[in-house]
């Protein structure tokens, strides 16, 4: 039914902004959480069969509400069958919202929200479940789903977040100026974990997983749209939507990964690819470079190649090099060395991955003897490439990739014995 | 990241030093210490599932013999020191947070409450590839 896609943006679009309302009245996080997820699931099942409520927010803010009047009843039962505190308790009609309750409609928590639930004080798996839940408006079903975890599990890492907010007194209300950026910073990193997961998990039967990715560049654009000044913001959403306009060519017929270099670029979404460079072009212009927004770069130029031969390595060299300077990542060192190799050939890559085995976090990692596998490759060396390509297939803890470096191998080793 | 981590147990001591030769009050101990151990992972949202393995005495070998029909042996046991005792596998943020939950299961408490100090093999999972750059 064609109802049902434009319910669930709906749902998805309110989810925060309810969650915002029913908290502001009652303070309670954790409850007010619960009964906008109820109020949620019950819209999900109504109003695709009965249409759309005239006020569909305020439907789902009054749901939620009465929920929330259930619960504080619950509570003060509770209390009295222990016969705690009965007499601070307050009186049943000021808890039950009024048919005309003053919750005010015009508020936008959203960002209030992402920046509660993506607090430093919550590990980041907790805050990623959190955010789902909570921004995102995902049932703790689809996130576990997501996750391949128990819902069991699921459920006690969203109720640990909470306590965690509960305990740490993370207020709901926007941080202070001088905190903001750190803060940001760590909003946009979940919300790009969540988007590598969708993206990763894209590979291979998981068809029946709830779309991370598509969840997560929903989040971007949401804030996005609330804070258009800030740079990094938009060089991540340019960024999410760059790398996923290749999802489709990402994978074979069986699920097997193919990489960037030997991708079919007409499967590309050249829609998400237009808007990722525009928003990436406008952006760079302003000014204040950060690490997202030299990757989405990065991604542009790539995605702008009709063919792997028209790729502008020497643009890429000197964005990978900014983006050096700029973040200690040996990763962004690895990426690097191979598109030097692309410019000034395998020997001047292989001396540069020289240079990294001093980095511990990199030397022997697999991903490190994957690359030098390569530019063996390039440069001719057949039998070094296979040895490296096996050690890089041993390391990984990747299903997909062992089984593309394995195939790599084997297919050298072929070649060698044909010769 | 998922992380499996495996409990081993001595053969020798299964029988002859084992669990059956402890004192009633020192199983009680081990026990409780299992199941708080289990609730605190499942409560941290950790837990993505745990099992205790049967006895290895009834642990046999399979392998497909003609036509792809089962051949059961008892298997080279007497060789191997050490057997699977039972596995835990979390989904936790870190490979440390992994050697963490790891070393608290070795540390189970055993014969006069003391930690048993097992040797708990940690794995991790296989999953999806990350992003390409």
């Amino acid at each position: 039914m064609a109802l049902d896609g434009t319910v669930e943006n709906l749902l998805r679009e309110l989810a925060p902004q309810v969650l915002g309302a029913v908290m502001r009245r009652y303070g309670d996080f954790s409850a007010a959480e619960d009964a906008v997820q109820e109020a949620l699931i019950a819209a999900s099942r109504q109003w695709p069969a009965e249409g759309l409520p005239d006020n569909p927010r305020g439907w789902l803010i009054q749901v939620a509400a009465r929920r929330m009047a259930d619960h504080v009843r619950a509570e003060l039962a509770r209390r009295r069958r222990e016969a705690v505190v009965v007499m601070q308790a307050p009186a049943e009609e000021e808890i039950v919202p009024a048919p005309d309750s003053d919750i005010l409609p015009e508020r936008d928590d959203t960002l209030v929200l992402l920046f509660m639930c993506c607090h430093p004080a919550l590990t980041r798996p907790t805050a990623i479940a959190l955010t789902l839940r909570a921004v995102a408006g995902l049932t703790t079903a689809e996130i576990a789903n997501a996750f391949l975890v128990p819902e069991s599990t699921m459920a006690q890492r969203i109720s640990r977040a909470k306590q965690t907010i509960k305990s740490s007194g993370v207020p709901f209300e926007m941080p202070t100026s001088r905190e903001r950026a750190a803060r940001l910073g760590a909003v946009l990193h979940v919300v790009y974990l969540i988007f590598n997961e969708g993206y990763a998990s894209s590979i291979g039967p998981s068809l029946q997983r709830a779309d991370l990715a598509n969840e997560a560049i929903r989040l971007a654009r949401a804030l996005h749209r609330r804070i258009p000044e800030d740079a990094e913001t938009a060089g991540m959403l340019a960024l999410m939507l760059l790398t996923d306009a290749r999802r489709a060519a990402r994978t074979g017929a069986d699920g097997e990964l193919i990489p960037l270099t030997e991708q079919d670029r007409t499967l590309w979404d050249q829609e998400a690819i237009a808007e990722g460079v525009a928003l990436i072009t406008a952006t760079l212009s302003k000014g204040a470079v950060g690490p997202y927004q030299l990757q989405a770069a990065i991604a542009a130029v790539h995605d702008e190649a009709p063919r792997v031969d028209d790729t502008d390595w020497p643009q890429i060299v000197a964005l990978y090099t900014v983006l050096m300077r700029i973040s200690d990542n040996p990763m962004v060192a690895l990426n690097h060395a191979i598109a030097v190799a692309m410019v000034r050939g395998p020997a001047a890559g292989l001396t540069l991955l020289d240079g990294l085995d001093v980095d511990r976090r990199i030397a022997g990692h697999y991903r490190a003897c994957a690359v030098r596998a390569h530019l063996l490759e390039m440069s001719g060396d057949y039998a070094g490439a296979i040895t490296h390509y096996l050690a890089a297939a041993g390391r990984t803890a990747s299903i997909p990739e062992r089984d593309y470096l394995t195939t790599k191998a084997a297919r050298l080793s072929s070649q060698v014995t044909r010769q | 990241m998922k992380y499996i981590l495996m409990m081993h147990a001595g053969r020798a001591g299964w029988k002859d030093a084992g669990i059956g030769t402890w004192p009633m009050e020192d199983i009680k101990t081990h026990i409780g210490f299992m199941k708080g151990f289990a609730k605190d992972l499942k409560e941290a949202g950790e837990l993505v599932a745990a099992e205790g393995l049967a006895g290895v005495e009834e642990a046999r070998i399979v392998r497909a013999g003609k036509g792809g029909a089962p051949e059961v042996t008892d298997g080279p046991f007497a060789e191997s020191k050490e057997f699977l005792a039972g596995f835990w596998i979390v989904d936790v943020e870190s490979k440390e947070r992994a050697y963490e939950i790891a070393a608290r299961a070795s540390a189970a408490p055993g014969k006069g409450g003391v930690p048993l100090n097992m040797p708990i093999e940690v794995r991790e999972v296989m999953s999806a590839p990350p992003v390409e750059a």
